[in-house]
């Protein structure tokens, strides 16, 4: 009986130690010398995921894990000791929070800008032309909540215009908003330009001067978890030089 | 002829042709998977055969054949099944039970209670009415499950070896009831007690492997048994009489002295059942209390196993080759029948 | 366990089911040690919270009923009917048991959304769907309708039919069959069933967040609102998943009573019809 309990406790320890380290592996990049773990903003997952290649090429040897996720999300795996090297957020609001935990190291950098542009279906069934359009009576619109960064701007826009949207639903992000809008369902939704971007030909994107109203900020850092601070340094450089811009450029955003 | 079926099912090999008179009450007997069950779900439309008719007073319960498609649901037959088990809705009180079969013809609350009061007043059940199902003994739950079937007055009673589950005190106690609720009612009684058929029914079938193999006056089929189960079931003694203080005395003056199944009732007409393996047969009278010792006149001999069924008239007896051989048994030789008190049972018929 | 008599379980496998039940408590426990008590009813009674549940509570009902007035039909016909391509229909219908809520999310939205099979037709009809507290309820009843029908299938399955052919040759009709004796006799198992469609209702998720969107008050139910706050505010999110998790524990306490009344009254039921010595 002993005997088949000690297994038993074998196994068990076994399984929790598989478990834990199956569970680290991916983020597990600060301990490592030649890894490098980026924590970025869901909105920058294509840019960045070039600029990792191009790192990748201009630094033998080095492996560069990309976690992407809502800004909120990360700054939140990062205050509950998640490792990481270096941390990049679709906003200052959650950096501020990470930069007040104590976890950056240096000053945090710009890097980017995004504005809200109008993303309707293809055929664009409401007519929509301009912001003030979205307010028209019978036009389903889509936005984020204000919680989230694309929701405060899109409260901020219709504060400094004073064109009073009636939204019809109030995403918890950008995803679900361009998916409402795709699918049909809404008429139009306010997102990023480089999530219209992003969605190719399944969208039509409508630029809007007002969009200048509330213009996001993408502030980059590196943190003090990190074990290779050299590395974190020359990644930052990589994003905010002028390849970074150049990459950031083609996925529309703007500059800093 | 009021109730007619024809009815085949291929795949169970059954094929009957039925007919029930006027208040008549038949007794279905058969071997195990002869069709007992299939008959009656046939007639109470739980099962559908594949070709055939049955009416009842005009009425078609069902025309299936080539070109034929006529099928009366159960709820409008008018034929109220008892199962072995007696199946009471244990959600409802057995007043509520017996009052099911009324409410669903269209009959108001009050009314229907009314009749389910009278019917297990019928079944002597009358205090048993605010109990559930699960408060119930075995037998009165199907004496409360009897006053269901009766108080939506169907056109046919089927029972379905409505004694078979019941302990052998409850089983005679029903028995009874039973004799006194189907008098003069057109009944299907399916059973395998040759007892049941004896005192419950007018005529008795005999079904084998899906088909009829005897249908007649239960005395006749009982007594001149042309089917091997029928033989088989015949064996019991049954002589009908008069019940006594001690037994039974028959309608010539012979006294049976027997073992009461109830209380006995002085004067009531009963019925002493005996095996022929009970019984011992004698050149000479072998009085002595408490045997039975009657003077017959063998009419038969025939071989049953590795015995000899000695017949006289009704009666019958039980002898090995050799005792037979001893005692010169032949036809038309007189002796005596003997039988144990104690293997003589008394019923109240 | 011993009281009762021989048990049987092997002490490595009692080893074992008490990591197992760690194992779900303990996120449980972690989470009840994060709360921000001084702040906890301030949050629960935000009005964004109130409303949510509110919107949670109406909406679960709402699909609860749905679940049951297609759902006994549904348990009905599987239960008791014989007919070609039953097997084949009863994995349909639980299929939303395994599915990802998401996928039963993009399926509603192509059957009842504005583009979608049936939705324009309703928009030509003048009926909306999409964004209205109709799609929530809808999404709920898809994911929860199984729990409601394998719970009375079960329950009908067991209870078996002869009591209802014993009700037929009394002289009921179908529908009396049904409300007097096949409804009473399966009653605990559809109560546990529409307990446990009530439970996945106010869970709902994904199907919600997929198809129905996300506005206060109309279709932002209780986990929509969690993980909304989730973003800014985890106080808030964390107290209203106590909440939900409260809720939850009483659901499933109520609808694990009724499996055993049902246990209980199958047996006295049984009982009554086997011979008594």
């Amino acid at each position: 009986m002993s005997r088949l309990r000690k297994a038993a406790a074998l196994l068990l320890a076994g399984a929790l130690a598989a478990g834990t380290a199956a569970c680290a592996a991916p983020a597990g990049g600060g301990g490592t010398d030649k890894n490098l773990t980026v924590f970025a903003a869901a909105s920058l997952k294509a840019p960045f995921t070039a600029l990792a290649g191009e790192f990748e090429a201009s630094h033998p040897g080095t492996r560069v894990v990309l976690s992407f996720a809502g800004s909120a999300d990360l700054a939140t795996q990062l205050s509950q000791g998640a490792p990481a090297d270096v941390f990049a957020s679709a906003d200052l609001k959650n950096m501020a929070k990470v930069a007040d935990a104590g976890l950056v190291s240096g000053t945090p950098r710009d890097f980017a800008s995004n504005v809200l542009a109008i993303a309707v279906p293809p055929a664009n069934p409401a007519g929509i032309e301009s912001f003030a359009d979205l307010a028209k009576p019978g036009v389903k619109v889509v936005v984020c909540a204000a919680q989230v960064p694309c929701g405060a701007a899109a409260k901020s826009v219709q504060g400094k215009t004073g064109v009073a949207l009636k939204p019809v639903s109030e995403e918890s992000s950008v995803t679900d908003v361009l998916g409402k809008v795709t699918s049909g369902e809404a008429d139009a939704g306010l997102v990023y330009v480089t999530d219209v971007r992003a969605a190719g030909s399944k969208v039509r994107g409508i630029p809007f001067p007002e969009a200048a109203a509330a213009v996001n900020h993408y502030p980059i850092a590196a943190l003090k978890t990190s074990r290779n601070q050299e590395l974190s340094d020359a990644f930052i450089s990589l994003v905010t030089g002028a390849g970074g811009r150049k990459v950031l450029a083609d996925a529309g955003f703007g500059s800093p | 002829m009021t109730f007619t079926l024809d009815a085949a099912v291929a795949a169970r090999g059954f094929d009957v042709s039925l007919s029930l008179a006027e208040g008549e009450t038949v007794a279905v007997l058969g071997p195990n998977g002869a069709g007992k069950s299939t008959l009656l779900s046939i007639v109470a439309g739980l099962l559908r055969p594949d070709a055939g008719r049955a009416q009842v007073d005009g009425r078609i319960l069902f025309e299936l054949g080539p070109g034929l498609n006529a099928w009366t649901a159960p709820h409008r037959r008018g034929s109220a099944l008892l199962a072995q088990e007696p199946l009471l809705f244990p959600h409802l009180t057995a007043l509520e039970n017996v009052a099911f079969g009324p409410r669903s013809a269209g009959a108001a609350r009050a009314q229907a209670r009314q009749t389910a009061r009278h019917w297990l007043a019928e079944v002597d059940a009358a205090d048993l009415a605010g109990r559930r199902p699960a408060e119930l003994s075995g037998g009165q739950a199907q004496r409360v499950a009897v006053a269901r079937a009766l108080a939506a007055d169907p056109e046919l009673l089927l029972l379905d070896e409505p004694m078979a589950a019941l302990d052998v005190h409850a089983a005679p106690l029903l028995r009874r009831l039973l004799k006194r609720v189907l008098a003069g009612r057109r009944a299907i009684i399916v059973t395998h007690d040759v007892l049941d058929a004896y005192m419950l029914a007018d005529r008795v079938i005999v079904l084998e492997q899906g088909r009829i193999t005897e249908d007649g006056p239960t005395r006749d089929v009982l007594q001149r048994p042309r089917s091997r189960f029928a033989a088989g079931l015949a064996g019991l003694n049954l002589v009908a009489g008069t019940v006594t203080g001690t037994g039974l005395r028959t309608a010539a003056g012979q006294e049976f002295a027997g073992r009461h199944e109830e209380p006995p009732v002085p004067g009531q007409s009963g019925v002493a059942a005996f095996p022929p393996s009970a019984v011992s047969v004698f050149l000479s009278e072998a009085h002595g209390s408490p045997r039975n010792s009657f003077p017959v006149t063998v009419t038969d001999l025939e071989p049953h196993g590795d015995q000899i069924r000695v017949r006289a008239g009704e009666l019958s007896a039980d002898v090995t080759p050799a005792a037979s051989a001893d005692l010169g048994l032949a036809p038309g030789v007189g002796v005596y029948f003997v039988v144990k008190a104690a293997a003589v049972s008394i019923y109240p018929a | 366990m011993t009281r009762h008599g021989y048990s049987g379980i092997p002490r490595w496998v009692l080893a074992i089911a008490a990591a197992a039940a760690l194992f779900v408590l303990l996120p449980l426990a972690a989470m009840v040690a994060r709360v921000n008590w001084p702040q906890f009813i301030p949050l629960l009674t935000s009005e964004a919270s109130l409303t949510a549940l509110g919107l949670s509570l109406r909406t679960a009902a709402a699909s609860t009923v749905l679940c049951v007035l297609l759902g006994v039909p549904l348990a009905l016909v599987l239960a008791r009917g014989d007919f070609p391509g039953q097997r084949l229909l009863r994995s349909f219908v639980l299929l939303p048991l395994v599915l990802p809520p998401v996928v039963g999310g993009i399926a509603l939205l192509y059957t009842f959304g504005r583009q979608g099979l049936l939705g324009r037709s309703l928009e030509v009809a003048g009926i909306q769907i999409a964004f209205s507290t109709t799609a929530v309820v809808l999404a709920q009843t898809f994911v929860a309708l199984p729990f409601l029908v394998v719970s009375l299938e079960g329950a009908l399955r067991s209870a078996g039919s002869r009591y209802e052919a014993v009700a037929a040759t009394l002289g009921a009709r179908p529908t009396t069959v049904l409300r007097r004796v096949t409804v009473p006799l399966v009653l605990p198992g559809l109560a546990s069933g529409a307990v446990l469609s009530f439970a996945r209702s106010l869970g709902e998720f994904g199907a919600t967040l997929t198809f129905a969107g996300s506005l206060q008050g109309v279709t932002r139910t209780l986990p929509l609102e969690i993980y909304l706050q989730r973003e800014t505010d985890a106080d808030a999110a964390v107290a209203l998943s106590l909440l939900l998790v409260a809720v939850a524990v009483i659901v499933v306490g109520l609808s694990y009573r009724g499996p055993a009344a049902a246990g209980r009254r199958a047996g006295s039921s049984a009982g009554s019809g086997q011979v008594r010595g």
